[in-house]
């Protein structure tokens, strides 16, 4: 049987990033500002957003809801009365455990882009997979809770080196744990020389103005994306 | 874990270029920046890959060390953490870390880009000159689905059409 060797010197992610384009190219189109919002789980991503969009102003914000199952997120934020779209990834096997481009394409339809000014895709509660899928997103931002543990960025640098800024939350426990925030800190700029950090608490507000400005400035400054 | 994904893609694209021919051999190129677990990946790529064209494929990997150049000084090196680089007793008696150096350790300015290591690409496939005269359809028959039913995109250089997978 002969054989062939055929060079083929493709992405084989190459799809979601022809969709993650296209997707991109819509948002432009409408002037929408595009948020990637992740972090493990329970770090308080739908808390922090609960806590900076309720003052967010003139501006008009979407939110993209990821989760595997239910709409319980959806639900809390859209008591702001803001265009909340939930997104399920459990079709198939067990379910996604992160957005890609398609899934966020999908959705689209859902939200009235010319009515939206930041579009904060929260995505599914994950340190490893979404930080591999772009989605069409201006800027990646993450939250790392300080419940969390200091070497979170040793274990997944790929995470905290693709976003912008680090949200680092749940400083008001900081009296009642055994964590060092500069060893964190330290940890953070080893794999993103840099970045910008933020620390707040969702819980009591202290921070939050800052990655409120921060949300709303996405798109509006450049270059903020990755 | 995404490896699902991706041995989905890899499967995806090989049988797009092999172009209804059997599939011996997929050859990827993995930089050690990608978070994509090797022994994961050829697992869930045999899976993939049944009923297909590529079933019984094997799966080489090449695994590309990262290099990092910085965008100050011009100086170049391998990020990976290396006990020389991640000797923080000093700082932190006891942490026990050992840091990647995503910062120049020349001139330590932040900013580096990558110069190799986020590879992800499939390099080339080996394929069996005889076209199978019936080729089994590549989607319909994928035992464990990773995303839409259809892949849109095969028809070449067109915006894929959604397809909703959402819940809701």
């Amino acid at each position: 049987m002969h054989r062939t060797k055929i060079k083929v010197a493709e992405d084989a992610l190459d799809a979601n990033t022809t969709i993650a384009h296209a997707n991109r190219a819509d948002f432009d189109r409408d002037g929408v500002a595009v948020v990637n919002l992740m972090s493990a789980p329970g770090a308080g991503k739908t808390t922090l957003l609960e806590r900076a969009l309720a003052d967010r102003g003139e501006t008009r914000v979407g939110v993209l809801e990821g989760d595997v199952q239910g709409s319980l997120d959806a639900d809390r934020l859209s008591a702001l009365h803001i265009p909340v779209v939930q997104l399920n990834t459990d079709g198939g096997f067990g379910g996604e455990c992160h957005l890609d481009a398609n899934m966020v394409r999908s959705a689209i339809p859902d939200l009235t882009l010319s009515e939206i000014d930041l579009l904060v895709i929260e995505n599914v509660g994950n340190l490893v997979c979404p930080a591999e899928f772009r989605v069409g997103e201006d800027a990646k931002a993450m939250v790392c809770s300080v419940t969390e543990g200091e070497d979170k960025p040793l274990k997944y640098p790929l995470m905290f080196r693709t976003c912008e800024v680090v949200v680092v939350n749940k400083i008001d426990l900081l009296a009642h744990l055994d964590f060092d925030l500069d060893l964190l800190l330290h940890n953070i700029d080893a794999v993103n020389p840099g970045v910008r950090v933020l620390q707040t608490s969702a819980r009591t507000g202290e921070g939050v103005d800052a990655f409120r400005e921060w949300l709303l400035a996405v798109g509006k400054e450049s270059p903020v994306a990755a | 874990m995404h490896e699902l994904s991706v041995s989905s893609a890899i499967v995806d694209t090989a049988l797009k270029h092999a172009a209804g021919r059997r599939i011996s051999v997929v050859s990827l190129r993995l930089g050690k920046l990608r978070q994509v677990v090797p022994d994961s990946l050829s697992f869930y790529f045999e899976i993939v890959g049944r009923d297909t064209l590529c079933e019984g494929a094997r799966l080489e990997l090449e695994l590309i060390d990262a290099l990092m150049s910085c965008g100050s000084c011009g100086h170049e090196w391998d990020p990976a953490p290396q006990p020389e680089h991640g000797d923080v007793a000093g700082e932190f008696p006891g942490a026990g870390l050992t840091l990647p150096q995503f910062r120049c350790p020349e001139c330590e300015a932040a900013g580096a880009s990558v110069v190799r290591g986020d590879e992800l690409e499939v390099e080339s496939i080996e394929v069996e000159d005889e076209a199978e005269t019936t080729p089994p359809e590549p989607s319909a028959s994928r035992p464990v689905p990773s995303g839409p039913a259809t892949r849109p995109w095969q028809d070449q250089g067109e915006v894929p059409t959604p397809v909703s997978n959402s819940g809701s």
